[in-house]
C-alpha cells in the first residue's frame, strides 16, 4: 500500500453519452478516514490532473453517503460497489474508478439506472392496499416472518448485482437479481400475495428468471448482503410450477 | 375549477410521497419533481423509528401524552393544535404503513414492537430494524410507483426546482425547474404546488444530511416572498460519527435499546475503554438526569456532551469525542434491533460496536425552522403548500427523536388534500406571461453564472460558510459571534459575485448546479444568523449563555423572516404562539 502521503486515483471520464471515454489521473494529499467520495470532493475543489492540467470536476451520483440511498455505485478497482463506503486505506493504488459498464453513461461516473425502476413497475413490486383511509391494523406477522422479509426489503436499488451478473446484458434482456428478490419479498407478504401470479408471469419468457446462469456474482457484490440467490431459487421454482400449471390449464 | 386538478409536488421524500398518494387517491394528477430518483431521497437516512402512542406495552400511553411530550420537548414554541392533530393521527399512520408492508419489528405475539426514544418515558417508537426511514420511504415509493403505472403520477427525476411561477396578483401558477442533464430551464403549470424539499444541512458544511439537503428551494421561495419561520432553531444531534465527507448519524435508538454515554473520569486516560473499570467511568447523562438518563432530548444531551468535552476537558484522548457503549447488550438483540446502524459504524470506522464502545460527537442534524405554513400547510402565497422538514410547524424549539417521520407523513397527508381542495375552488390563470418572464429570469441567472470571470472558488466559499455556521450558529450562541457571522455572510455573498466555475459545459454540470445552490444557501444562512441574534433567550436548541433562561414574556413567539429585495436581506416580524391547549411550564428533565 502507498506510503500514506499521497493518493493516486485514475478515473475513466466521458463528457456525454456520445463521446469517447478517456482516462485522467489525480494525486491527492492523504487524509485520515478518506473515502472515494471525499476524494472526488477534493478533486472538485481543485480540478487539476496529476500532470498539472486543469480539468473539470468529476460528475458522479451521490446522496446519503451512508450506503443506504444506493446512488454512488461505480466500478472501483474493477468491482461494483458503493463509493461512500470505499475507504481509501483499504484500496490498492492507483485507485481505478469507472462508471458501470452495462448502463448508459450520462457523464463520467454517472450512469442511467432507470431500467431497475421500470422492472419494479413491470413486476408490480407493491402491496395492493385498498386505500389510505383508516382500515385498522395490518396483518399479524411472526418475528420469524419479519426476519425473513426485512433483509430483502433493505435492497437499495444500487444495481451492483446487475452490473456484476454475466447474464445481464443486451442479448438476454435479463431483469437481474434485484427485481427477482423484490418479487420474492412481495409474494411472501400476506397481502402482497394477491398479485403473486401476475408477478411470476412477468418473470417468464425472454429476459425472465430462466436467463439466470447461477454465477452467484450478485450475492457476492451486494453491499447489503441480501440473500439474492436464495430469492432466485425460490422464485425460480414457483415460476416453473406456475408455467407447468398454465400448460395444463390451456 | 378543475375537478381533476394538476398538482406539482417538489421533493420525493416521505412528505412529498405522502402528499402524492393522497392527491392521486382523490383523483388529482401529480407531477413529481426530484433532484434524485425519489427512492434515493434523504428520508432513507432516518434510522431509529416513528412515534405513535399505540400503547401496546400496557404503559397507559395516549396521543395526549405524545402531544404533551412533543410540546414540552419543543419548549412550547410550536403552535399546539396541529401538533395535537398529528399525535392523534399517528397510530392510524402506523397501521397504514403496516398495511403497506413495512417490515416493522414484531413481538412474540406477532404485534408491532415499540421501543423508547428521547424525551419520553414511554415505549412509543415503532421501528424496522435501524433503517426505519428507508423502510417507510420504500413503502410509499412503491405505492407511488403503482399510481405512476396507472398514469396518475408523472415523475420528473433529475430535475431541480428553481422557483415558483407567481402571477401579478401574487398567486402561484406553477414552477420553473432545470433538467440536471441537459441544463434546460422549463416552466410547468399547476393549480397548486407542494414544497417538500427537506433539510438544509449543507449550510453547515458537514452535517448528518444528504448531499441534496441544501435548502436551496426553500431559500428561493423565501426570496420570492414566502415567509421563513423559526430559522434559528437548528438541531445538533448528540451522537454522530465525524467523517471526511459528512457526519454520519448514530441513531438515538442505540440509547433507546440501552446504550450508555460515558467518558473516563481521568483526563487523557489512554487505556482501552473495555479495561476501564465501572468506578472510573463517568456516566454523566445518568448522573445529571436520573429520570431520563441517556434518553434526555437531543438539545439537552448535546449541551451535556459539549460541557464534558469543553468545560471538564474529559473528551477521549483530549479530542472532542465521548463513548457510546452498547457492549453490555446481548449481540443477538443488537443484531435484531440495531443491525443497520452497527453496520454503518463498522463499515465507516472499522470497529465492531458490539465489542468496543463507539466514539461519537454532536453533529448538525435537523432544522426545526422552515417555510411558514398555516394549519392547512399553506404558505402565505396562495397555491404554495409545504410539508416535511422544509416547513416549521411541528417541533417548536427542539424536535423529539422519531417525531420527524410522523410529522413528514402527517404533513403530506394534510397538504395533499388541502392543495386539491384549494385547486378545485380556485379560478384559472388569466395570463401566461408570468411563465415566460420567470423562465427568462432563471436563464439569465444561469447565463451570468456560466460567464462569470472572477477568482472565487465556489467549493472554498462553501467551506467558509460551513465553518462559520457550525462554529457560531449551533450549540452555544453569543451575540458577538453571531454578528460576526452575519458580517461574514455578507462578505461571502459579495465574493460570490466574483465566482469562477471550473466547468462551463452545458451537460450534467454538477459544479454549476452546486454554485447555484450556494447562493441560496448564503441567503438563507442570514435568516438563521439574524434570527439567532434577535432572540435574546434560551429555548430548546437555541442556547445563549448570556441569556440562559426561557423568556415567555418577550419570546413566546414565532420568528417570521421575509426577504426585503431592496435591502437584500431578511426583515423580521414575530407572531404569538398558540398555546391554547397546554399552558407553558418550565422545561426540566
Amino acid at each position: 500500500m502507498a506510503d500514506h502521503k499521497n493518493v493516486i486515483i485514475r478515473i475513466k471520464r466521458q463528457a456525454d453519452p456520445e463521446s469517447r471515454p478517456h482516462w485522467e489521473e489525480f494525486e491527492l494529499a492523504w487524509k485520515p478516514g478518506m473515502n472515494v467520495i471525499s476524494s472526488l470532493m477534493d478533486i472538485a475543489t481543485n480540478p487539476v490532473t496529476r500532470g498539472g492540467t486543469k480539468t473539470t470536476p468529476i460528475t458522479y451520483d451521490s446522496n446519503c453517503l451512508e450506503e443506504v440511498c444506493g446512488s454512488c455505485a461505480m466500478l472501483i478497482n474493477n468491482r461494483a460497489r458503493m463509493a461512500c463506503s470505499a475507504l481509501v486505506d483499504q484500496l490498492e493504488q492507483p485507485i481505478k474508478l469507472e462508471p458501470f459498464s452495462k448502463f448508459p453513461v450520462i457523464r463520467d461516473l454517472s450512469v442511467d439506472r432507470s431500467v431497475l425502476f421500470e422492472n419494479l413497475k413491470a413486476v408490480k413490486a407493491w402491496v395492493p392496499i385498498d386505500g389510505t383511509y383508516d382500515l385498522g391494523s395490518g396483518p399479524r406477522l411472526s418475528m420469524e416472518d419479519q426476519e425473513q422479509a426485512y433483509p430483502l426489503s433493505r435492497c437499495i436499488s444500487c444495481c451492483c448485482c446487475m452490473e456484476a451478473c454475466p447474464q445481464f446484458n443486451e442479448s438476454t434482456g435479463f431483469v437481474g437479481a434485484a427485481t427477482i428478490s423484490q418479487v420474492h419479498l412481495f409474494n411472501t407478504h400476506p397481502t402482497g400475495r394477491a398479485l403473486r401470479r401476475e408477478r411470476l408471469a412477468a418473470l417468464m419468457g425472454d429476459g425472465g428468471i430462466q436467463e439466470c446462469g447461477y454465477a452467484q456474482n450478485c450475492v457476492e457484490v451486494c453491499p447489503k448482503d441480501i440473500p439474492l440467490t436464495r430469492s432466485i431459487a425460490q422464485v425460480g421454482g414457483e415460476v416453473i410450477k406456475q408455467a407447468i400449471g398454465d400448460l395444463f390449464r390451456k | 375549477m378543475a375537478s381533476n386538478p394538476r398538482i406539482i409536488v417538489i421533493g420525493g421524500g416521505l412528505a412529498g410521497l405522502s402528499a402524492v398518494i393522497k392527491i392521486a387517491e382523490m383523483g388529482g394528477q401529480v407531477d413529481l419533481f426530484s433532484i434524485v430518483p425519489v427512492k434515493r431521497s434523504h428520508s432513507v437516512c432516518a434510522q431509529g423509528g416513528i412515534n405513535a402512542a399505540k400503547n401496546l406495552k400496557g404503559e397507559g400511553d395516549s396521543p395526549w401524552q405524545h402531544f404533551d411530550d412533543t410540546v414540552y420537548g419543543g419548549d412550547f414554541l410550536a403552535n399546539q393544535p396541529p401538533v395535537k392533530a398529528m399525535c392523534e393521527a399517528a397510530p392510524g399512520i402506523i397501521d397504514l404503513l403496516d398495511r403497506m408492508g413495512v417490515p416493522f419489528n414484531r413481538t412474540p405475539e406477532g404485534l408491532l414492537d415499540f421501543r423508547r426514544f428521547g424525551g419520553t418515558l414511554y415505549n412509543r417508537t415503532a421501528f424496522a430494524g435501524a433503517t426505519t426511514g428507508q423502510q417507510l420511504l420504500y413503502a410509499l415509493d412503491e405505492q407511488v410507483r403503482r399510481y405512476e403505472s396507472e398514469g396518475k403520477v408523472t415523475k420528473y427525476e433529475g430535475w431541480e426546482f428553481l422557483s415558483a411561477v407567481i402571477d401579478p396578483t401574487r398567486v402561484c401558477r406553477g414552477i420553473c425547474a432545470m433538467d440536471l442533464r441537459s441544463m434546460e430551464v422549463r416552466t410547468f403549470p399547476a393549480d397548486a404546488i407542494i414544497v417538500s424539499t427537506g433539510g438544509i444541512g449543507a449550510i453547515f458544511g458537514k452535517s448528518t444530511n444528504s448531499v441534496v439537503c441544501t435548502g436551496s428551494a426553500q431559500s428561493a421561495l423565501y426570496q420570492q416572498g414566502v415567509y421563513y419561520a423559526n430559522g434559528e432553531f437548528i438541531q445538533v444531534h448528540p451522537t454522530s460519527i465525524p467523517g471526511e465527507d459528512k457526519l454520519r448519524l448514530m441513531s438515538e435508538s442505540a440509547r433507546g435499546e440501552g446504550g450508555r454515554v460515558w467518558v473516563p473520569k481521568k483526563s487523557g486516560d489512554q487505556r482501552d475503554p473495555k479495561s476501564i473499570p465501572e468506578s472510573e467511568r463517568w456516566y454523566f447523562l445518568e448522573e445529571w438526569y436520573p429520570k431520563y438518563g441517556n434518553l434526555v432530548p437531543r438539545d439537552v444531551a448535546t449541551r451535556a456532551i459539549h460541557k464534558v468535552v469543553y468545560e471538564h476537558h474529559l473528551g477521549i484522548d483530549g479530542k472532542p469525542m465521548v463513548y457510546l457503549d452498547l457492549t453490555h447488550i446481548d449481540r443477538k438483540v443488537l443484531d435484531r434491533k440495531l443491525e443497520g446502524i452497527l453496520e454503518i459504524y463498522e463499515k465507516f470506522v472499522g470497529d465492531d460496536p458490539r465489542a468496543t464502545p463507539m466514539k461519537i460527537f454532536p453533529g448538525m442534524h435537523y432544522t426545526m425552522g422552515g417555510l411558514w405554513v398555516d394549519f392547512k400547510q399553506a404558505t402565505n402565497i396562495p397555491g404554495i403548500y409545504s410539508a416535511g422538514e422544509c416547513e416549521y410547524q411541528y417541533h417548536g424549539a427542539n424536535r423529539l427523536g422519531a417525531n420527524s417521520l410522523v410529522s413528514c407523513i402527517f404533513g403530506g397527508f394534510v397538504a395533499g388534500p388541502e392543495a386539491v381542495k384549494y385547486a378545485r375552488n380556485s379560478t384559472s390563470a388569466a395570463s401566461n406571461g408570468c411563465f415566460d418572464a420567470e423562465r427568462k429570469r432563471q436563464e439569465e441567472i444561469n447565463a451570468h453564472l456560466m460567464k462569470a470571470e472572477g477568482n472565487e472558488n465556489p467549493f472554498l466559499l462553501w467551506r467558509e460558510l460551513g465553518d462559520v455556521m457550525t462554529k457560531n450558529c449551533t450549540v452555544i450562541r453569543y451575540n458577538k459571534n453571531l454578528k460576526e457571522t452575519d458580517a461574514k455572510l455578507v462578505e461571502l455573498l459579495e465574493r460570490y459575485q466574483r465566482i469562477n466555475l471550473s466547468d462551463r459545459t452545458q451537460w450534467a454540470n454538477t459544479s454549476f448546479v452546486f454554485a447555484r445552490q450556494l447562493y441560496n444557501m448564503l441567503q438563507l444562512a442570514r435568516v438563521i444568523a439574524q434570527g439567532a441574534i434577535m432572540r435574546d433567550e434560551s429555548r430548546g436548541a437555541h442556547h445563549k449563555p448570556d441569556f440562559p433562561e426561557r423568556d415567555d414574556k418577550n419570546w413566546l413567539k414565532t420568528t417570521k423572516a421575509t426577504f426585503a429585495p431592496d435591502a437584500d436581506e431578511p426583515k423580521f416580524e414575530f407572531e404569538p404562539v398558540d398555546v391554547s391547549l397546554i399552558p407553558p411550564r418550565t422545561r426540566k428533565y
